[in-house]
């Protein structure tokens, strides 16, 4: 197994509260991680330092050949470079689905793939026809996101970001927005992708699809990482006291 | 197979729909987008042609040599609202500029051997269109006066005159200035008759941009009494039985043909023509033929060419042609069915001179507010610090100081620092600046109702900042300014209206004209009010109508059948 992600010593404050506090972890390539936590833990934090959506200010987050390091705040002068190649690598999946509105489904899609890899739009769409049709979405593309259902929205946004051909897949609480009957198409696709060697990180309150697709989950608390195990470890016998703590109603 | 070309086909009307919505606001970007010149890229991009139109058509402007005519060309500037009996419109034929002046003008471009034309300007800024160069001459009234004659030089008089009153009819106790204490009292801008009614003190002085307006004031009893001089007096007041002339005419007048002061020769040959034409008579000709040939004038040709050899051909009986015409007009109260035949004869003047110049004015100066607009916008939001404050500078500056003033400065000052625009780019520029401001406002307002999210989804899939802008935020924002964009041009489309000051002549200045000619200001007034609106309406509709294309986070339920702009 080859380490594709790798953060050392990463540190983040905003203001004057310390959100991050020397997180280390590393990420096999097509493993599955779930990062889980009470709200306000710093999960959604480390999972943006990840695409650099917010930056760190002290350590090194490394996703396959890009290295984003930065210390005291300094940073190398070809950051901004580093953070683009970065960010076309990683794919990024939202809680509120953040499609773009005035273009359809397929549009979407393509929209990126055309503006950052300069691909000829016949090119693209056969692409993203692929990725939509995975998704389930072969009969919508070309609706516009209002048209379509929260479900569908968020499986429209994970086909955008695949259409990208990311190494790594990132999900920023990706069914919370969502009615519980539509949490469900959404999992299965992760699933999928899991299935497929796909490398993904999801930050996640679904204990049950954590316990049952992760490979490993990582619990944070107050920004420190508390504990990192496969979950059948972590669930059934939890190391620390606050892990315990925090899946007692799941244990 | 046959399910495959209807997928075909489908993809097809997909491409088709995007292209229509691309061709009205913004075009597919495979260009290269470089960080360097980002923000103006951006901008570009909803107006991928239509800028570069206006560029090139305004760089054509500026770069014509329309300001240096030939030598054989004699530009002639007066304003052709001031009214009888200088220059005004012939009331049966808006199109044709007549007048004692007119008369008067094209004897002299026969002796000199030249074409006269006829430039518009504003009566009050006759003086800075002459030094800006817009014409060789200033002749329309001008008096001959010491402030004057600092600026600009005076030929030899070419007809006296003195300053007469007027008030209401049946009006008893005003008889001079001395009366008039206390009281109102109106004038032209600007004119000798201003600084008359100025220098008397006591007196609430009012001024007018026309000597119509002026005599209005006086009937609708804003006015005590009016100051003017008596040619103007002879035209409008006696004819009028609503007026009457107030005591004996005072203070001697003389016009002179205003040069600039550096063309020496042309003074020369004027002063020789203006001779030559009062020895051979013709000038007092013309005098006569307008009923204003008078004692003082008789008097100043004596003292300039000496006592006539003899006296002119022109017999009483025909003398006095020219002003029966123009009473005759005045006086004539028509018939419902004479002023509507007469407004139908209107229509073709307002329509084909007026309106064209005020669309072709709004339109691109709309373009231009909308381009700039949305460059300030940006360097507002994501431009550097030094950037940020010009450009916040630059909006609360426009906006806070008045567009009069500001076309002013554009054409008038800006040839001091050797910039010299013509009229229309001038009205362009100044239109389109002003409203830079509010577009860019309205920009900023737009792209900060785009929720954060939007930025940060296009971030993550690796596009820069400027790409972001380009292809997800300023689309979505453009839709949301729809409104008040489109509301900014119906009242830039009024404001176009300003633009007559520089000389240009568009719908309200052709209102302007045929109001003076029949001395009709409501009728015309109307009709002109109607031709606007009717212009403004087909941009609205067609704003409404892109709004309801594009709000596309809107739509909820799917159509059965989506068209784009027509496009089935």
């Amino acid at each position: 197994m080859a380490t594709i992600i790798s953060v050392t010593d990463l540190s983040k404050s905003f203001s004057d509260s310390l959100a991050l506090n020397r997180i280390n972890f590393t990420v096999e390539k097509a493993e599955l991680i779930a990062i889980i936590g009470p709200s306000g833990c710093g999960k959604s934090t480390l999972l943006r330092c990840l695409n650099g959506l917010e930056l760190l200010d002290e350590g090194s987050v490394q996703i396959g050949d890009v290295n984003l390091e930065r210390h005291h705040g300094e940073q190398p002068p070809d950051f901004q470079q580093r953070l683009r190649a970065l960010r076309e690598e990683v794919g990024m999946v939202f809680q509120s689905f953040n499609l773009f509105p005035h273009l359809t489904a397929l549009e979407n899609a393509i929209k990126a793939p055309m503006v950052v890899r300069k691909m000829k739009r016949a090119e693209a769409e056969e692409k993203a026809r692929v990725y939509l049709e995975k998704v389930g979405l072969g009969n919508r593309m070309h609706h516009y996101p209002s048209q379509l259902s929260g479900g569908q929205q968020q499986r429209a946004a994970i086909a955008r970001a695949l259409t990208m051909s990311p190494k790594v897949m990132l999900y920023d609480e990706p069914t919370s927005a969502l009615d519980p009957g539509l949490v469900g198409e959404v999992l299965s696709i992760m699933r999928q992708l899991d299935d497929e060697g796909m490398t993904q990180v999801v930050v996640t309150h679904e204990m049950r699809f954590a316990r049952e697709v992760a490979d490993r989950i990582i619990f944070l608390q107050q920004g420190e990482l508390v504990e990192s195990a496969p979950p059948e470890e972590l669930f059934t016998a939890p190391r620390d006291d606050r892990t315990r703590e925090f899946l007692k109603d799941f244990l | 197979m046959e399910p495959r070309r209807l997928e075909n086909q489908k993809a097809n009307r997909t491409r088709q729909k995007a292209k229509g919505r691309h061709f009205l606001f913004f075009k597919e970007g495979k260009e290269k987008v470089s960080s360097a010149l980002l923000i103006f890229e951006i901008c570009l991009l909803p107006f991928d042609f239509s800028f570069f139109f206006v560029l090139l058509v305004s760089s054509w402007f500026i770069f014509s040599p329309s300001l240096t005519v030939a030598a054989d060309d004699l530009r002639w500037g007066a304003d052709s609202e001031g009214g009888a009996p200088f220059v005004f419109s012939k009331p049966d034929n808006p199109r044709e500029l007549i007048g004692f002046e007119v008369d008067l003008v094209n004897a002299l471009g026969r002796e000199l051997n030249r074409r006269p034309t006829f430039v518009q300007n504003q009566w009050d800024g006759l003086i800075p269109g002459l030094q800006r160069g817009n014409y060789h001459i200033a002749m329309n009234g001008l008096e001959i006066t010491p402030e004057r004659q600092r600026v600009i030089n005076f030929t030899i008089p070419y007809y006296a005159t003195v300053e007469q009153l007027a008030v209401r009819a049946g009006t008893t106790g005003i008889n001079s200035l001395a009366d008039l204490k206390g009281k109102v009292a109106g004038a032209l801008k600007f004119s000798l008759a201003h600084t008359l009614l100025e220098k008397a003190g006591g007196i609430e002085v009012r001024t007018y941009d026309s000597q119509v307006s002026c005599l209005d004031d006086l009937i609708f009893g804003r006015l005590d009494a009016a100051l003017m001089e008596l040619p103007v007096a002879v035209y409008y007041v006696k004819p009028n039985p609503k007026l009457q002339f107030a005591g004996e005419p005072f203070e001697p007048v003389l016009y002179g043909i205003g040069v600039r002061q550096q063309d020496q020769a042309l003074l020369a040959q004027l002063n020789d023509a203006l001779r030559t034409l009062m020895k051979s008579g013709e000038l007092r000709g013309i005098y006569e033929k307008w009923n204003i040939w008078n004692k003082d004038t008789e008097k100043l040709f004596v003292e300039l060419v000496g006592a006539p050899q003899s006296t002119p051909a022109t017999s009483p009986a025909n003398s006095t042609q020219a002003y029966e015409d123009f009473t005759k007009v005045i006086t004539n109260k028509p018939t419902w069915g004479e002023r509507l035949r007469r407004y139908w004869s209107y229509l073709p003047f307002l329509l084909f001179q007026g309106a064209p110049m005020t669309l072709l004015i709004s339109i691109l100066g709309m373009i231009v507010a909308m381009a700039v607009g949305l460059v300030l916008a940006l360097t507002n939001l994501y431009g550097p610090r030094p950037l940020v404050w010009l450009s916040r500078s630059y909006i609360e500056v426009i906006r806070g100081t008045p567009l009069l003033i500001q076309l002013y400065l554009i054409f008038y000052g800006l040839p001091s620092v050797g910039i010299k625009l013509t009229p229309l780019v001038a009205a362009v520029v100044g239109l389109g600046l002003n409203y830079a401001a509010y577009e860019a406002e309205n920009y900023r307002a737009g792209i900060q109702s785009i929720p954060r999210g939007q930025m940060e989804a296009a971030l993550s899939l690796g596009m820069t900042r400027a790409q972001s802008l380009r292809h997800v935020i300023v689309p979505q924002a453009l839709r949301l300014v729809i409104p008040p964009v489109t509301n900014d041009f119906i009242a830039l489309f009024k404001d176009s209206s300003i633009v007559s000051v520089i000389t240009m002549v568009e719908l309200t200045k052709v209102y302007g004209q045929l109001a003076t000619a029949y001395y009709d200001y409501i009728g015309v007034g109307i009709l002109t009010a109607a031709i606007y609106f009717l212009l403004g309406l087909p941009f609205v509709k067609l704003a409404r109508y892109a709004e309801k294309r594009l709000a596309t986070d809107q739509r909820t339920p799917v159509p059965a059948k989506r068209r784009w702009f027509g496009v089935k």
